[in-house]
């Protein structure tokens, strides 16, 4: 059931984010910006660059494995997900016919060269993103936000949603279950019944809100949080930082693919 | 409906996200200090709620597949505008890192799409028009669906509009348009019927919830910004139409749009200064150079502005590309073992 | 010292949908007294420990805490006094991490940071579970999260800890970890449970509160073991006393 996969995979991956490594140990700011930098640099390239994307995935596969993270964490979903992408990449070949190159002789056309490069920026893109969070935990992240001068309110509202996924998604997926131990077929499944399962547990919700207020109330909540502050900017955030954009300024200019072909033809 | 980095070019996602975090950074100046302190852990724990209700599907009727809820317009609903836009901005903030729906770059877009729309215009322009205090079931039904449907489609278009002006798709602008939105018109339809069964059942099962809500949310509901920001997000659609209709007539996207609009010979290329500038820093960082304005060479319109492969460098791509990928591997099993070795000592 | 810390006086208080959770509840509790509020499901033990502790405020009658009476006035004040343990750990602790879970109540009182760090370490060593500090809340077990729960409240110093339903959802284990440590607190407690084990061995005086009404109140050896007593109000002898009567009667 798709439910339960997510539910799993979700707290596989913040699991994963409390793990104490050398990329876990960087300061999450330097993460989200040397990641939004890197995704840049990568959907930077034309629309029929593949070679050029390549040395790329030395980025990915540097955060997993010296992140400790299983390959199948990431595997998995960058498979699977955001079909969106593809299915629009899928029109290209379809539209665009005109041959533009032909390597061994082999004719190919700009669709079929843009559909793949689409393919690639997608895997880049999409596992740098999952392994982001699987090196960093969430209230890390949300603490680089407040230093990055993101508005409190909004950091804050991540810091309780955070909290209170695990809690709802758990009383969600009871529900799910009572439901579908009754429900044979699509029996049960209905818009009606779904209606009446989402409003209870939008009632419930609501009330654990109310009562969560209760609590911070009890311990003296005046309209102030207080987000903590746990990491320092050092030496070895900045070497990671500037080690890896000069990394991608390199790949970026100059085509390592290419280069590494035209050694191997001498 | 996510969009995704990979049909985003750095220009138009890094606009989005402009875009977006202007209207976070509005939303909560506008709220801070105003609101109700009740609402802090409410619009947390609503987010944690669109999040698992995400989880929970339902058969759609007539077609046997299964749908979920988006969550847009209730939230607005029972948040008002700014704290539900906020919400919901959060809850993509969360997909896109733990389920990469989308992307970080795309993020931006996708909190525009899915948030702007039902929060600001939907809710204040059409939901609140429609519905009053006295309203009945068959009122609430029909604001939630018109609300919803039209919010859904201007983040249909307006996914259309990111992907079209990326350039990345060969798909034209009108075929895009056919495909995208009747089939939101389709989920507007039963996410407006959902939307509406919930506040109906919830208001018949504990009215003090309805009424409450609508207590806190008066607290910070004004009246004159609120204008200012759904003429600003109109005049964001209209631009955004015209620079479509002008993507439109060149797959090339955004270049040629601002080529068409400033016209070459009011601007020209050599006499001014930031465009030059700008054009050599460009070509320095080579961030964007797809996205450089069209040098001399490039003005002939028959040349495609893509360089010309010659089968030389493409066989050395083909074979250096292999190369590049199993150094990757090596590197990265070089690391795995070299970690191994560490926890064993 | 054997001035009274809490009084009610005939104290009711009435829903906004009309039910009566307390219908004139009296009695005093003094320095240091630790005692349980024992009853069936519905009987009024959650509505009289909000009324306690300044989140609810009787709708007729005198609640007073010291020598403060409560009030909207002094509702905030009455909540720094009194230590509030909810049943739910999940609706407690609802910062991302053990650590600023338990600093958000020292922060709100304004203490510097030093201070908050101090009393942090203090309160979660008290409950042994410092080593805790940097997970999240949903990565504990939920007796862990129950001595975290306690960790916040301590923290603030209270003057009395009151606790609705400590034990439930807890294993054995958990349980009599829980025990031990709520008997090392020499505060003034008073403890919601319809565990009456719990109460036996925490509580050296018992009320039972039936209908939103004082049914009983006296030393726990006396009452909890009044079996038509707690038979009437849907209770069990606890089962340490079970076992006492079946030898005799054997
Ligand atoms: N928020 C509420 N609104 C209305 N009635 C309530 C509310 N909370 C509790 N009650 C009612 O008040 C009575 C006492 O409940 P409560 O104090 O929770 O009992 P206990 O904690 O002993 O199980 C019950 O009849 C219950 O239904
Ligand atoms: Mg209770």
């Amino acid at each position: 059931m798709r439910f339960d996969e997510e539910f799993f995979n979700l707290g596989y991956l913040d699991t994963l984010s409390y793990k104490d490594t050398f990329v876990h140990r960087l300061d999450p700011r330097i993460k989200i910006i040397v990641t939004l930098i890197f995704i840049l640099f990568v959907i930077s390239f034309n629309k029929y660059e593949i070679s050029g994307l390549l040395p790329f995935l030395l980025f990915p596969v540097f955060l997993l494995t010296a992140g400790n993270i299983p390959l199948k964490a990431i595997f998995k979903k960058v498979l699977f997900i955001s079909p969106f992408a593809i299915f629009i990449g899928i029109f290209n070949p379809i539209i665009d016919r005109q041959v533009l190159i032909a390597p061994f002789g082999i004719p190919v056309s700009g669709g079929w060269l843009s559909f793949f490069s689409i393919i690639i920026k997608f895997i880049l893109t999409v596992s740098t993103a999952l392994l982001l969070i699987a090196v960093t935990s969430f209230p890390g992240i949300c603490e680089a936000l407040s230093r990055m001068k993101m508005p409190k309110l909004f950091v804050i509202q991540l810091l309780f949603l955070y909290r209170y996924i695990f809690v709802l998604l758990d009383v969600a997926l009871r529900m799910v279950r009572a439901r579908d131990a009754r429900a044979f077929g699509n029996k049960g499944k209905d818009i009606k019944t779904f209606i009446r399962l989402i409003s209870v547990l939008l009632i419930k919700s609501i009330d654990r809100a109310e009562r969560v207020y209760q609590a911070m109330l009890a311990r003296g909540f005046n309209g102030e949080i207080k987000v903590l502050k746990k990491y320092k900017l050092g030496f070895t955030d900045l070497i990671f930082g500037i080690s890896s954009v000069l990394l991608f300024y390199i790949f970026r200019n100059y085509n390592i693919s290419n280069y590494f072909g035209e050694i191997i033809k001498r | 409906m996510h969009m995704a980095d990979a049909l985003l070019s750095p220009a138009v996602g890094g606009t989005m996200w402009a875009g977006s975090l202007g209207v976070i950074v509005y939303c909560a100046k506008k709220l801070s200090g105003k609101m109700d302190e009740k609402m802090i852990p409410l619009m947390g724990v609503l987010g944690a709620f669109i999040f698992a209700g995400q989880m929970i599907n339902f058969t759609i009727p007539g077609t046997g597949s299964s749908g979920h809820i988006g969550g847009g317009m209730l939230l607005a609903i029972l948040l008002g505008p700014y704290a539900a836009f906020l919400v919901i901005a959060s809850v993509l903030v969360v997909q896109a890192l733990f389920f990469a729906d989308g992307g970080l770059l795309a993020l931006g877009a996708n909190i525009w799409n899915l948030g702007i729309y039902p929060a600001f215009i939907g809710y204040p322009l059409i939901y609140r028009a429609l519905v009053k205090k006295s309203s009945n079931t068959k009122a609430i039904t029909i604001a939630s669906i018109i609300s919803v449907i039209i919010s859904l489609q201007l983040g249909a278009f307006s996914v259309v509009l990111e992907t079209k002006l990326s350039g990345i798709t060969e798909l034209p602008f009108s075929t895009f348009l056919i495909m995208m939105q009747p089939i939101h018109l389709a989920i507007g339809l039963i996410e407006g019927i959902v939307t509406a069964g919930i506040i109906l059942y919830v208001r018949s099962l504990r009215p003090d919830i309805v009424d409450n809500l609508e207590v806190v949310k008066n607290t910070y509901s004004a009246g004159s910004l609120k204008k200012v920001l759904i003429i600003m997000s109109l005049l964001a659609i209209i631009t955004g139409g015209a620079f479509s209709w002008f993507a439109s007539t060149n797959p090339d996207g955004l270049e040629w749009s601002i080529e068409k609009i400033y016209g070459k010979p009011e601007v020209p290329e050599r006499g001014n200064p930031v465009t030059e500038n700008l054009s050599k820093i460009q070509e320095k960082t080579a961030i964007l150079p797809d996205y450089t304005f069209p040098s001399k060479g490039e003005e002939q319109e028959k040349s495609p502005s893509w360089p010309a492969v010659d089968t030389g460098t493409t066989v050395s791509g083909i074979i250096g590309g292999i190369m590049v990928l199993a150094l990757v591997i090596v590197f990265g099993m070089g690391i795995r073992i070299m970690n191994r070795n560490r926890a064993k000592t | 010292m054997s001035h009274h810390i809490v009084e009610l006086k005939d104290a009711y208080f009435t829903y906004p949908d009309g039910t009566e959770g307390m219908r004139g509840i009296s009695f005093k509790i003094f320095h240091g007294e630790s005692v349980g509020i024992a009853g069936a499901n519905g009987a009024g033990k959650t509505t009289l420990l909000m009324n306690l502790s300044g989140h609810l405020i009787p709708t007729k009658g005198e609640v007073s805490i010291g020598e403060i009476t409560l009030c909207h006035k002094t509702r905030q004040e009455i909540r720094r006094k009194v230590g509030f343990v909810f049943q739910r750990t999940d609706d407690q602790l609802f910062m991302p991490t053990v650590y600023e879970d338990v600093a958000f109540g020292p922060v709100n009182l304004g203490l510097p940071e030093n201070k908050v760090n101090e009393r942090v370490k203090n309160a979660l060593e008290m409950v042994g579970c410092y080593n805790l500090k940097d997970r999240p809340p949903h990565r504990l077990s939920e007796g862990q999260k129950r001595s975290v729960a306690i960790a916040t409240v301590m923290a603030m110093k209270p003057d009395i800890l009151i606790m609705d339903e400590p034990a439930s959802n807890l294993d054995p284990r958990s349980r009599r970890q829980l025990i031990n440590l709520l008997n090392t607190f020499e505060h003034t407690k008073i403890i919601a449970s319809h565990d009456l084990d719990l109460i036996l061995d925490v509580c050296e005086r018992c009320i039972i509160i039936r209908d939103g009404k004082v049914f009983a109140d006296g030393p726990s050896e006396k009452i909890l073991l009044d079996e038509s007593l707690l038979e009437e109000n849907g209770l069990e002898l606890p089962l340490t006393r079970q076992f006492y009567h079946l030898k005799r009667s054997s």
